[in-house]
């Protein structure tokens, strides 16, 4: 039992030994390939020419001086002219005159800038702007200045008590509402105009 | 004479009712749109196809061109958001392009392409097999770099990423490409290498 349980300690130790070793290793593999690879994409920035005038000289010097640089360059270059060489895929003969067969149908559309109206942007913009402003100088009017007290004027407002039906139900204030809705009609109406006016065109 | 014409003098008569012209557009980048669009898309016929669709799309958006990028890099943004699209439709998950179902159907080509792989007769053949094998992402990636002539600033506006991340991506699809060389055509990168 005692013999048995040395046996497993010694095995275990002895896994932990070579454990570690395989730790050992990995991490010198790991700092290998590491090294691989930034000396691969150094040696890709100086084929494509992206390398700086310093950069350019340090690496010519390596490819000169070191076997490793000199082999993996070559190598990299070689992969890098047949990478040029590749042909292209060619199409039918016919592809052209498909193509132009097909456009014969149609119209060069008109640019985006040209029919996103920026007037019809700027009217909704100024539409919404309105209303802010109308509903902000309707709602300040309404405030009874005077009769704070206090030096915060918001803190006199007891939300819960407003009587907001008081707000919607005045004549002024539908007056404006129904300018507002009118006023956003006729600018859909003319967006709505405009996009039948350009599909009229496309169709024609 | 009218071959001489640049992109920018084409796509200015053209939007002046010179319809014919736009034939030099075609027949300048077809063999770019087509090889692009058969990177996502498989089999010609689907890709002849929405490569038309393409040159169709990008002559009626043609007054959008304001000339601020290259034609060609405008173009092959229609060329990536059609191809996006027609996956889309598809009812493939493109979600990712680089995700790991693309990866998925793509390793169960691997093996046609290694039985093929004798057939690989020439340099070129053997890297343009090597591009099919990738993933959609990186071989797009670098076909823009190496065929459609693009900067690495111009392939940022057309995938929407920031240069310096398509460095990184160009880095590592290079990186996957020439592991599938390694691995599918050992033989003949022995004997170019041997060369």
């Amino acid at each position: 039992m005692r013999y048995g349980i040395f046996r497993g300690n010694k095995k275990l130790t002895g896994q932990i030994d070579n454990w570690s070793e395989l730790c050992v290793n990995n991490q010198i593999i790991s700092h290998h390939m590491q090294e691989k690879q930034t000396m691969e994409e150094r040696l890709w920035d100086f084929i494509d020419g992206l390398s700086d005038a310093e950069e350019k000289s340090a690496i010519q010097k390596l490819i000169e001086e070191n076997l490793e640089w000199k082999r993996a360059y070559h190598e990299l270059l070689e992969a890098h002219q047949l990478l040029h060489q590749t042909d292209l895929e060619q199409p039918s003969m016919r592809f052209t005159r498909n193509v132009m067969e097909e456009i014969a149908k149609y119209k060069v559309a008109p640019a985006t800038s040209t029919y996103i109206n920026k007037k019809i942007i700027w009217g909704i913009g100024g539409f919404f702007l309105i209303m802010i402003v109308g509903f902000l100088i309707y709602g300040f009017s309404q405030i009874n200045w005077t009769a704070a007290s206090g030096n915060d004027p918001l803190s006199q407002v007891n939300v819960d008590k407003l009587n907001w039906s008081r707000f919607f139900s005045s004549t002024y204030t539908n007056i404006f509402m129904m300018i507002n809705v009118i006023l956003g009609l006729v600018l859909l109406d003319l967006y709505l105009h405009r996009k039948k006016e350009k599909a009229r065109e496309e169709v024609s | 004479m009218q071959g001489s014409l640049t992109d920018t003098e084409i796509i200015s008569r053209v939007l002046k009712g010179e319809q014919p012209l736009f034939a030099n557009l075609v027949e300048r980048y077809q063999n770019y749109v087509f090889t692009l669009v058969l990177r996502f898309v498989e089999g010609r016929e689907d890709a002849e196809e929405l490569s038309q669709d393409i040159f169709v799309k990008a002559y009626r958006s043609l007054a959008d061109f304001r000339g601020e990028s290259k034609f060609s890099t405008w173009l092959y943004t229609i060329v990536r958001t059609s191809c996006i699209t027609f996956l889309r439709k598809r009812k493939l998950d493109t979600t990712s392009i680089d995700n790991e179902k693309t990866y998925l159907q793509l390793e169960s080509q691997e093996s046609n392409f290694k039985a093929n792989s004798i057939e690989a007769k020439s340099r070129q053949a053997m890297v343009n097999q090597a591009i099919n094998l990738l993933s959609p992402g990186d071989a797009q990636l670098i076909t823009l770099f190496y065929k459609g002539e693009q900067t690495l600033e111009e392939i940022g506006t057309i995938i929407g990423i920031d240069p310096n991340t398509v460095k990184v991506k160009l880095h590592r699809a290079r990186q996957r490409l020439r592991e599938k060389m390694e691995k599918y055509f050992s033989h003949e990168v022995r004997d170019i290498q041997g060369e």
